[in-house]
């Protein structure tokens, strides 16, 4: 049995309790110099609003909080360790540049509440950023505020709606294909919309005589995600945009991968209306728990009255500013102007790369996922056979036989020092493995991670048992998910004090 | 393992009974793999044939249940909101409705036990 891999190793662990379980009463992280000032009686000043128990507020020394963090931090996987193939994530290296430019002080200083004439840096950065994702989307118009993929979708179909309501009637339906993300579906009822299914067709696209039968009068808009989910480009796209057009529909792009695309062809020349992106895939920003996400939506000109307020504009005497009187306007979707640090760090990577390395990240994207295609096809399951885009979707078909689900393998390969790869999704391949390595991986990575699945579909050849009783190097062995769903415990209480 | 042969089959891995009492097929169970949350409608409610009525949560997925005939519903199996894996363990043994069919005719045009069991292998043949 293959225990020792190349990549992992067991490294010595250390059990951390919850800071609050540490706690002991007087311990502090500070000493604070002797009062200067006369003391004030706070209950006379606060009243009824002066707290006395401030609850489980842990009282611990300075090393102790150190090591409590620095321990948490080594329970973690992160793509600085290595390859996290999250499938439809795109979860690629977070550039130390971007960080360093993030942290100018201006900028990490500066306050959503200062005047606009000294934000006019903050300003220009929005401007610049807007400017670059409309050259590489070929879209016309475009607000920053979503904080996410998903609060893009819906501030999408929000302008969808008010587009279609300025028309005399907000439509019924949106179509969605059944290899969607989601999110869609979730986005188009959230607007007020029902959904109607679209079915792929055996080459993972859009079969384009069922959307030709589904389309009609009642439908809104059509939410496609190109590449979509089994990273197959849609090919007859043109043909997709021209059936919405023809019955005044609308054609919503789900831009989560677009890292596909950037610099090769662009959703506006192809029929899109309206899309979002994700800075945290296809623009470097952190993505996951560092967040925080960004998912602007960029829109052709028909879109343009309806985007939230403000919208960014420039004034007569060439400075930047705010523009608020805007009657057709979905209105405001965030408080202020959206995640701007995220705007920085996205413009950092777009000026650090240049057009030219914007092109040639796409193409090792695409090179990498086709390069783990290649290594694996014959090894799992290939279920459809079209050309990979950027992420290569694997099925369990093989492995099922001997009893091992796809889930199974993905707590194997934490063994060998990868994150999983995505399990169970799309929906339309059963037991699916979803692998996206993106750009950032080097060959020698990747050859590990083609080795390292070898190595599983090889165990399960010869030992079944073992694989699905992985992980088994981790921390903490394989979860009760079930349990966890049926029987959640939402809260920690504190013991009783003795 | 065969389908009972004492009730009727959908392509959406629906059983129903003639007395219209209703569940998922153990092969709907198997797919779906752990539930953990049975979403039903109250007594009363009106079900339209193909329509969707309820969801199955699993540790996977969300899945729609959709309504094999037309009627209205006598009764709830109340024990699958507390006791969802009870689905998995006795799948064609745990009912999740008893409907009062409004047009049984619709009865003829659901999958035997035998045509059923023809499609599951066919559908897993993708």
């Amino acid at each position: 049995m293959k225990h020792i891999t190349r990549k992992a190793t067991r490294h010595i662990s250390q059990n951390e309790g919850l800071i609050f379980e540490k706690s002991s009463p007087g311990k502090a992280a500070y000493k604070l110099p002797p009062l200067d000032v006369p003391e004030v009686d706070v209950a006379a000043l606060l009243g009824k609003a002066e707290r006395k128990d401030l609850g489980n507020m842990p009282e611990v020394s300075e090393i102790e909080i150190i090591r409590h963090f620095t321990r948490l931090s080594t329970w973690n996987y992160a793509i600085d360790l290595g390859m996290y193939p999250l499938g439809s994530c795109t979860m690629k290296y977070n550039p130390r540049v971007n960080e360093a430019v993030a942290r100018v002080e201006g900028l990490a200083n500066g306050h959503p509440y200062q005047p606009e004439k000294i934000s006019q840096g903050a300003l220009r950065i929005m401007q610049t950023l807007s400017d670059c994702l409309l050259e590489i989307t070929g879209m016309d118009a475009i607000t920053l505020q979503p904080a996410a993929g998903a609060q893009g979708e819906l501030t999408g179909l929000l302008m969808v709606r008010a587009y279609h309501q300025s028309k005399g009637n907000p439509r019924k339906k949106v179509l969605i294909p059944d290899s969607a993300h989601g999110t869609n579906p979730a986005t188009a009822a959230t607007v007020g919309y029902a959904v109607e299914n679209l079915k792929s067709n055996s080459r993972g696209m859009v079969e384009i005589s069922a959307l030709e039968a589904q389309m009609n009068e009642d439908v809104a808009a059509l939410m496609l995600t190109n590449p979509n989910t089994l990273g197959v480009f849609e090919e007859e796209i043109h043909k997709i945009a021209a059936l919405m057009h023809a019955k005044g529909g609308l054609l919503y792009m789900d831009g989560a991968n677009m890292n596909a695309l950037v610099g090769k062809v662009r959703p506006g020349d192809f029929g899109v209306d309206v899309m979002h992106l994700n800075l945290h895939k296809t623009f470097s920003t952190p993505h996951g728990g560092g967040g925080p996400g960004s998912g602007p939506v960029a829109v052709k000109q028909i879109l343009e009255p309806f985007l939230p307020t403000p919208i960014l504009v420039k004034h007569s005497d060439d400075t930047l500013g705010f523009e608020y009187n805007r009657p057709q306007s979905v209105g405001r979707v965030r408080a202020f102007y959206g995640n701007f640090g995220m705007f920085v760090r996205a413009l950092a990577y777009i000026f650090a790369n240049g057009p030219d390395g914007l092109r040639q990240t796409t193409e090792d994207a695409v090179l990498n996922a086709n390069y783990i295609r290649k290594g694996l096809e014959g090894v799992y399951d290939l279920p459809y056979s079209t050309p990979s885009m950027h992420e290569v979707v694997f099925s369990d078909k093989i492995q099922a036989r001997k009893g091992v689900k796809t889930m199974d393998m993905a707590k194997r390969l934490i063994d060998y020092g990868f994150h999983p790869y995505t399990t169970a999704f799309p929906l339309i391949v059963s037991g699916a493995l979803m692998i996206e390595p993106t750009e950032s991986e080097p060959k020698e990575e990747l050859d590990l991670f083609i080795e390292a699945m070898k190595s599983i579909a090889e165990e399960v050849e010869e030992d079944p048992e073992f694989v699905l009783g992985a992980p088994y190097n981790s921390r903490i062995s394989r979860l009760d998910e079930t349990m966890a769903a049926r029987k959640p415990v939402l809260r920690w209480k504190p013991e009783p004090k003795a | 393992m065969p389908s009972p042969t004492d009730r009727k089959y959908t392509k959406e891995h629906e059983w129903i009974t003639a007395d219209g009492t209703m569940g998922i097929t153990h092969h709907a169970q198997e797919s779906l793999g752990d539930i953990v949350f049975v979403d039903l409608p109250k007594v009363g409610a009106e079900l339209t044939a193909g329509k969707t009525f309820g969801t199955v949560e699993s540790v996977k997925a969300v899945s729609d249940l959709y309504a094999p005939v037309s009627g209205t519903i006598t009764e709830v199996n109340e024990t699958l909101a507390t006791a969802p894996e009870q689905v998995n363990k006795d799948a064609h043994g745990s009912w999740m409705l008893k409907l009062k069919l409004s047009n049984p005719s619709e009865m003829d045009s659901l999958l035997s036990a035998a045509d059923y069991d023809k499609f599951v292998t066919e559908e897993a043949g993708h």
